[in-house]
């Protein structure tokens, strides 16, 4: 017997209403619904990292997560990061200025950490080299490139300091 | 997808009970982070779930008027760290809770999932068993409450019916004040592994700071499930702060576990672990207390 349910949410800013099997992750509805291929499927055993999305707040591995739950909430990809003219965020500008990109695989996951960190940081949170190490440690990049990473979302935190 | 036969959707903690008499062999479904993986796996596959994630009642930490500091069911690792109250009365419970998983893992896992899993490696598993924990179940016949020993079955059961669910993992007062406590949490990784072995301690010392009061331990894949180290405690209970107090609850501790050899590490490995982080955490919890040594 297949089952669906209604999920109205906000997503990237826009209200939006689907109907989805109730067995789906949130990680199927964004890739399969919304086409927001930002959203990747690395292990789909929340290791890597590669589907994290924000919602309301909050860094989330949609993988598993349940579509169902996402009703009612506020949830954030990497396509919502862009311009209104389609222009990189400062993030991720800084990605690309560091070198932080090799396959890219890991990158939205990444992304989304690293805007929650910028988030907070504006909030006045203080991140030493080692608390953001340990932001990141949700994340597995295959190619490795984890300096570059870290050196990116630095960065990006030293901006944020008045 | 998750191959599961049905998703049943609780819409509050009655409705929840109701549907645990209706669907018996249904899976309580809460963060996910272990039911999620098993049926990926295809350990749990073709399973039926009730999921409580929703119910916001069951998420968050306050006090009852008698001072019994109440934890929500459904809060997460990550707002256990945060929550200002865990931070007054039992703060190590949020640093044990910050070492599990990433930061994705902690914003999705329960602290009710991490004890009604029954696993001995549970990351708030034994600090709670060592702060005299009581669980709080809602069934068909009302609330009922246990102290966390009586939970814990065998390896992976736990004495919940099939028609009841938990709601709330108490820390009476007499259980957490003048209280400091220490988790360390032995790992190959700093981030994303599961304890190789785990110790929490926990003293309260006497006014003058010159004698142990009281001093509990307990240990994380020390035995089949989290156990208590009440031969370590008898040994240091009444005697002054002192590093011969600590090391021979230390030396005690040997004969509260009983680890087994896996891929991960070897009983002897283990042994030698659960003598050293007691002599740790009980350092650092005197430490804490304002104890000087
Ligand atoms: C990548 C990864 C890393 C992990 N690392 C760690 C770690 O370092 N340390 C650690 O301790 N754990 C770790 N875990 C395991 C898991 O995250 C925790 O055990 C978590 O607390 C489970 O909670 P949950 O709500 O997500 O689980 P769920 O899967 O929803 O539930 C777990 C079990 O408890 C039952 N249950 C849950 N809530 C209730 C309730 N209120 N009443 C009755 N039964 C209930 C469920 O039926 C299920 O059997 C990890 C998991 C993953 C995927
Ligand atoms: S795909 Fe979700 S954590 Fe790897
Ligand atoms: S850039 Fe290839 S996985 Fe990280």
């Amino acid at each position: 017997m297949r089952q669906f349910a209604t999920i109205r949410c906000t997503i990237n800013g826009r209200d939006t209403e689907t109907s989805v099997d109730v067995r789906a992750s949130l990680a199927d509805m964004l890739r399969g619904e919304y086409r927001l291929t930002s959203v990747k499927k690395g292990c789909e055993v929340g290791e890597c990292g590669a589907c994290n999305v924000i919602i309301d707040g909050e860094c989330y591995n949609s993988c598993i997560y349940m579509a169902i739950w996402a009703d009612g909430k506020n949830i954030r990809t990497v396509e919502g990061l862009e311009g209104p003219g389609g222009e990189l965020s400062e993030i991720q500008r800084l990605f690309v200025e560091e070198g932080a990109v090799q396959c890219g695989f890991c990158t939205p996951g990444f992304l989304m950490t690293a805007t929650a960190i910028l988030e907070s940081a504006q909030g006045g949170q203080k991140y030493s080299r080692d608390d953001l190490r340990r932001e990141l440690s949700g994340h597995l990049c295959r190619c490795t490139g984890y300096e570059n990473i870290l050196r990116a979302v630095e960065k990006a935190v030293s901006r944020t300091l008045p | 997808m998750f191959d599961f036969e049905a998703v049943y959707e609780a819409k509050s903690v009655a409705h929840a009970v109701e549907l645990r008499v209706r669907h018996p062999e249904a899976k309580i479904l809460a963060g996910g982070s272990d039911i999620l993986i098993e049926t990926r796996a295809g350990k749990l596959a073709g399973c039926s779930v009730i999921s409580i994630f929703k119910l916001d009642e069951l998420r968050g930490v306050s006090m009852d008027g008698d001072g019994t500091l109440r934890i929500g069911a459904l809060t997460s690792f990550s707002h256990l760290t945060r929550d200002p109250l865990i931070g007054r009365c039992i703060k190590v419970l949020g640093e044990a809770a910050g070492t599990a998983g990433g930061p994705q893992l902690r914003n999705i896992g329960t602290i009710g999932g991490n004890v009604c899993n029954g696993v001995t490696s549970a990351d708030t598993a034994s600090t709670l068993m060592a702060w005299d924990a009581v669980m709080e179940y809602a069934g068909p016949r009302g609330v009922r409450r246990a102290p966390m020993r009586e939970h814990y079955v065998k390896a992976g059961v736990v004495a919940i019916a099939p028609d009841e669910i938990l709601t709330s993992i108490l820390i009476p007062r007499d259980s957490y004040e003048r209280c400091f406590g220490c988790y360390i949490k032995y790992a190959m990784r700093g981030a994303m592994d599961i304890a190789t072995l785990g110790c929490s301690v926990n003293v309260r010392l006497s006014g003058d700071l010159g004698t142990v009061e009281r001093m509990r331990a307990a240990y994380g894949v020390a035995a089949p499930v989290p156990v208590r180290g009440f031969s370590a405690e008898s040994v240091a209970n009444g005697q002054p702060v002192s590093p011969e107090t600590i090391n021979s609850a230390a030396a005690a501790a040997l004969s509260d576990v009983n680890p087994r050899s896996s891929w991960r590490a070897s009983r002897e490995l283990r042994l030698q672990l659960a003598e050293e982080l007691t002599r740790r955490a009980f350092r650092e919890s005197v430490i804490r207390a304002g104890g000087i040594l």
